[in-house]
């Protein structure tokens, strides 16, 4: 209000200024650069140590580039496990987790944002308030209520807990209510659109960005999640990826070229995803920083 | 169909009488503290509303209401999943009344859990804080070249696996052969134990979660150092105020908020570590001195180590979460007072 008033005299000055504050020095660069390094450096020394076996790696000074015997090494790994049965259970799990949470999420966050009902603020403080509580502390019931329905073992066990979440719910609730226009709203409903043709031809069209990132980060989520499937699935035929990783460990001594391998195997197929996706990933988290 | 009528007519009443009646004197106010939402489709009644919550409400009581609160039921049974009826029933389990609470807090390996989980958790949260803000205000910088490169490559550690981040870095900070170890004979510094160590593994566990985490904080504080207005950077500038003094009085008050919503974050996560000390420890007991054994690590033991004690488990879950509040309490009364000291 005031600045506008004080503007046409202010904003011959500032321009002079600018430069002063908003060059970036040598040492900016250095500094990104270094974080990069170190935040790609792990998946290079994945490669590197299971490229050239642990023998190659104890050396010092260590290797730094990467050996022959890859292929070896991951044929090892898939001796100990079925990577592949690992990755399509992962697969499976993953993308039915994240379309369910999405449509889910996307249902109940429209009707907390934008529908009038009694129980409405009620229930979404009571959402919130249950995203304080750790995740663990429901773990024993849980894993009886999942043994209760047979599903030890089975990948419904991963699945079917995971199909909705609060924080989900809450941030499609922050994603409408910011993003869908009342007016829209209202103009469909008096032009005598039911709310079902509201949420599909309005709602759903309009948060279809949104809806993706969340989407990604539930697939994310549940390719990396690791205490609860090792605790659940116990039969090759059922692992996902994490727990295919864990059982390398189990062999008698730690063959780190077996390990970084099937880490390896574990990271490649995100690494890949996220040459397509992480633009959109980086807006998510920025967008999710803003309303949070 | 007739049923949802009935269930509904009592709202519909509510909802159409509420604009008609005559504002009592307060009234207004509660109205006026509505409309920050969005008072809801006027056209469209209540039903709908339930209709949409009701796969979400249905799902999240069943998997995730239910068994938080169950967990306090079995915390006061001796429960043993061997013997009993089996699934969810108590039959054949002993009530044990709050003796599982007694013995947990006489039982050293819970302190021990708590300082570990403590320790990890100051080691992972202020260097990260400083490096996260540190690089966001780089970040920040319009005339930063590549700008998407840098902030979409500052965001990988976080999507890869814990389980494999762990499995990493447990080889680089190896004893014997591990490169941190050395880089560091480099510098004249001889082998540390990284593993068996008390303070030198929590550093190890605590730069594991940094890697994951400062790439992903700095986009949170880019995000929020760009909602700060440039005409504060302008008129601070014109008033001779330095690069530093400019991040000191403009840029780090514009970030109170984030910070507290970080460090809340950032607390209810690192209260929850697991994948990365179990894999350092490589066992569910957190090594020979328990120097890694953090309160998840404790649970999971307790519950579904070397022995089955589900109640005991259940009960450290308990208090897990009562930590948990009570840390969240201090978090939000401190930034409360530190927001209204700055305001004085």
């Amino acid at each position: 209000m005031t600045t506008l008033e004080a503007k046409p005299p202010v904003i011959k000055l500032p321009r002079r200024r600018r430069p002063k504050w908003q060059k970036v020095g040598l040492g900016g660069y250095i500094a990104l650069t270094v974080m990069a390094l170190l935040s790609m450096f792990p998946f290079y020394w994945m490669l590197i140590v299971a490229s050239n076996g642990t023998e190659e790696v104890s050396k010092i000074p260590p290797t730094m580039i990467p050996g022959p015997r890859f292929f070896t090494v991951i044929e090892n790994v898939y001796k100990v496990v079925d990577f592949n049965v690992a990755l399509m259970n992962t697969v499976i799990v993953g993308f039915t987790v994240a379309v369910a949470q999405v449509l889910f999420s996307a249902l109940s966050g429209f009707a907390f944002a934008k529908l009038n009902f009694k129980a409405r603020r009620g229930l979404i403080l009571f959402v919130i308030g249950t995203m304080m509580l750790p995740s663990q502390l429901g773990i024993i019931p849980l894993y009886m209520l999942v043994s209760g329905f047979g599903w030890i073992d089975t990948l419904n066990a991963l699945i079917v807990p995971a199909l909705v979440t609060a924080f989900g719910v809450f941030w499609m609730r922050q994603v409408i209510d910011a993003q869908v226009p009342n007016e829209m709203l209202e103009a469909a409903s008096i032009d005598g659109a039911g709310v079902l043709r509201i949420y599909w031809s309005i709602v759903l069209p309009i948060i279809s960005q949104s809806s993706f990132v969340l989407g990604l980060f539930s697939f994310l989520a549940t390719w990396n999640d690791f205490l609860w499937p090792n605790l659940v699935l116990q039969s090759p035929g059922s692992f996902t990826v994490q727990v295919a990783v864990q059982q390398l460990k189990a062999s008698y001594f730690i063959d780190y070229a077996l390990n970084l391998g099937g880490a390896f195997m574990a990271t490649a197929p995100l690494l890949l995803l996220f040459v397509f996706v992480g633009r959109r990933l980086v807006s998510g988290v920025m967008d999710g920083a803003v309303k949070g | 169909m007739s049923s949802t009528a009935v269930n509904d007519s009592p709202l519909i009443d509510k909802k159409g009488g509420r604009p008609k009646t005559s504002p009592s004197p307060w009234k207004p106010k509660k109205n006026k503290k509505e409309r920050e939402d969005f008072p809801g489709l006027r056209s469209l009644n209540g039903k709908w509303g339930y209709l949409f919550v009701a796969p979400f409400i249905v799902m999240f009581i069943i998997f995730g209401m239910f068994p938080v609160l169950y967990s306090t039921v079995i915390a006061f049974y001796e429960f043993d999943p061997l013997a009993g009826a089996g699934g969810l029933s108590l039959e054949g389990q002993t009530f044990v009344g709050f003796e599982n609470f007694i013995y947990l807090l006489q039982d050293d390996r819970l302190y021990t859990a708590i300082g570990n989980t403590f320790d990890i958790w100051f080691w992972s949260t202020f260097p990260q804080m400083v490096i996260s803000i540190g690089l966001a205000a780089v970040l920040r910088n319009r005339f930063l070249k590549a700008k998407t490169f840098w902030r979409t490559i500052l965001l990988v550690p976080n999507i890869t696996s814990v389980l494999a981040v762990a499995i990493v870095f447990g080889q680089l900070f190896g004893r014997e052969f591990g490169i941190i170890n050395w880089v560091l004979g480099l510098f004249g510094v001889d082998n540390i134990d990284f593993v068996e160590d008390p303070l030198a593994s929590h550093i190890a566990i605590a730069t594991m979660i940094t890697w994951r985490w400062a790439g992903y904080n700095a986009l949170i504080f880019l995000a929020s150092m760009l909602a700060i207005p440039d005409e504060l950077y302008e008129s601070a500038s014109l008033d001779g105020a330095s690069a530093w003094q400019q991040f000191r009085y403009v840029t780090l008050p514009g970030l109170r908020n984030t910070i507290t919503f970080t460090l809340i974050v950032g607390t209810i996560g690192g209260l929850q570590v697991f994948a990365e000390p179990l894999t350092l420890a490589g066992t569910t007991d957190g090594g020979s001195t328990h120097q890694l054994l953090t309160l998840t690590m404790f649970l999971y033991d307790s519950a579904f180590g070397a022995s089955s004690k589900w109640g005991y488990g259940a009960a450290v879950g308990i208090i897990i979460t009562i930590i948990v509040l009570i840390v969240s309490l201090v978090n939000f009364l401190v930034t409360r007072k530190l927001a209204s000291g700055e305001a004085k």
